[in-house]
């Protein structure tokens, strides 16, 4: 163990700030597409509903390990080899980012959809009934509300994703997994190493799941004077 | 009070709505004058709800014409929220923004639409707050309200955009009984006042009291309409009869 930590452990850390930075480029891109795709599910226009609810349904029924083969492998070799456009090449930072904004906005649109519609219609109903236009009672009335209530789904989703990085080892990128598995090739020793990256996740997830607990009680002693 | 028999506040024609199948308002038709307070009763299901937020689109409108403040409301082109500005609304469940405390439910809409600025909105909504009787409440947050004083910010909140017709959505219902009074008494003055006010409610006392009008819905028409004296005490229609003598 001590001889894995003293050989491997600086090699072990920069993959465990490769998977912190995946991790935070995936989830950056996936609060945008997952804002766009759960407002485009609660306004009221059927076309947008529609395109929301078949880009959230593709997503949920594709396991991620094959849309990491399809986005890493597949999209190159289909600009390039069969429509022959060329010059498309992902590194493997950037596929990566693509699966997990695309995974995690999938349902991260389904937990804003869901905060939103949790907010009691006849906020909105106010709010225009005073002349706001919609995206401004969104705004102002709907939103802020609707946050409060996400936020602790939203913190757990945030750590599945940190997680769901591991499973991007697939791609060749030098996260946490794929770098223990180059590690106990040279050592053979799978238990320690194996051990050691457990722990590590482990650490990590722990500190973010406190800061994120500590959030939600700040947020909601918030509510309760409000 | 001081109704104006000259100007017409709203206009509504052979108005209809249905939801999907179920055809809510068959054939409404009537004015409301510039002062006037009509007070519109009914059974549950007649309809009357669904008028009153037709009035400022809040419900779409299936057939027929409205007209408020000389805009056709009915008309796509027509902004709705330009017009919304002068109707204001107070609803059944109080509705008021629950993450702003009663000064920023009062000053939100006339500051964000540009309606007036910070200080002037602030000056306007302590203005109001008294005179709804809850100065002491504009730094509190709704939940820290009870139910009549909720209503009571709810309708200063519809007056901070400074209104020149108020609907009234059954304002009194979601009460405790001892709080009906004094939002009551909040509308009461207003009407003395010369708002023009359309209100849907079940209180017969205050309808008899403050109206200048009765309308009686049900099964979205309006059945019968006249001063409160005749619809309460000389009632044509049986319909009328029938519903009066199971209320009073």
């Amino acid at each position: 163990m001590l001889r894995i930590l003293s050989t491997y452990g600086n090699l072990l850390l920069t993959a465990m700030g490769q998977t912190l930075l995946l991790a935070l480029c995936g989830l950056f891109f996936a609060c945008i597409l997952g804002l766009i795709v759960g407002l485009m599910s609660v306004v009221k226009n059927r076309v947008c509903n529609v395109i929301a609810a078949l880009f959230v349904d593709l997503i949920r029924g594709v396991p991620m390990i094959v849309l990491a083969y399809f986005v890493y492998f597949g999209m190159p070799y289909l600009f390039n080899t069969i429509l022959q456009i060329g010059g498309v090449m992902l590194t493997a930072l950037q596929a990566g980012t693509i699966c997990l904004a695309l995974n995690c906005g999938a349902y991260m649109a389904e937990i804003i959809r869901a905060g939103i519609e949790s907010v009691d219609r006849g906020q909105m109903e106010a709010a225009r009934s005073l002349g706001m236009p919609y995206w401004r009672a969104m705004q102002r009335v709907v939103l802020p509300q609707a946050i409060r209530t996400m936020i602790p789904s939203i913190i757990n989703q945030f750590i599945i994703t940190l997680k769901d990085t591991s499973i991007l080892s697939v791609i060749g990128f030098p996260e946490l997994v794929n770098t223990a598995k180059n590690v106990v090739a040279n050592t053979f020793m799978s238990f320690q190493t194996w051990a050691i990256v457990a722990v590590m996740y482990l650490v990590v997830i722990t500190l973010l799941s406190r800061v994120a607990r500590n959030m939600e009680r700040r947020l909601k002693r918030g509510h309760e004077q409000g | 009070m001081a109704m104006n028999r000259d100007n017409v506040k709203i206009h509504v024609e052979h108005l209809k709505k249905s939801f999907g199948k179920l055809e809510v308002l068959k054939d409404v038709s009537t004015d409301v004058y510039e002062g006037e307070v009509v007070v519109i009763i009914g059974p549950s299901g007649s309809g009357k709800s669904t008028f009153l937020r037709c009035m400022n689109r809040l419900e779409d409108i299936t057939g027929g014409t409205v007209v408020v403040d000389g805009y056709d409301i009915t008309d796509k082109k027509v902004n709705i929220n330009t017009v919304r500005e002068n109707v204001g609304m107070v609803f059944q469940h109080f509705n008021l923004f629950n993450n702003m405390n009663v000064l920023r439910n009062l000053t939100l809409a006339p500051v964000d639409l540009k309606k007036a600025g910070r200080e002037e909105a602030q000056a306007r909504a302590v203005a109001l707050l008294e005179r709804v009787g809850l100065s002491d409440k504009a730094l509190a947050f709704p939940a820290q309200l009870s139910g009549g004083q909720k209503q009571r910010v709810a309708i200063a909140r519809a007056l901070a955009m400074n209104p020149d017709i108020m609907l009234f959505d059954e304002p009194t219902s979601a009460l405790d009984p001892e709080m009906v009074g004094e939002v009551l008494e909040v509308m009461k003055e207003l009407a003395r006042e010369g708002m023009t006010m359309i209100i849907v409610t079940h209180e017969m006392g205050f309808a008899r009291e403050v109206a200048d009008r009765v309308l009686f819905m049900d099964g979205g028409y309006i059945v019968e309409e006249g001063t409160p004296e005749e619809v309460f005490n000389h009632p044509r229609h049986a319909r009328t009869r029938d519903f009066l003598n199971k209320v009073l």
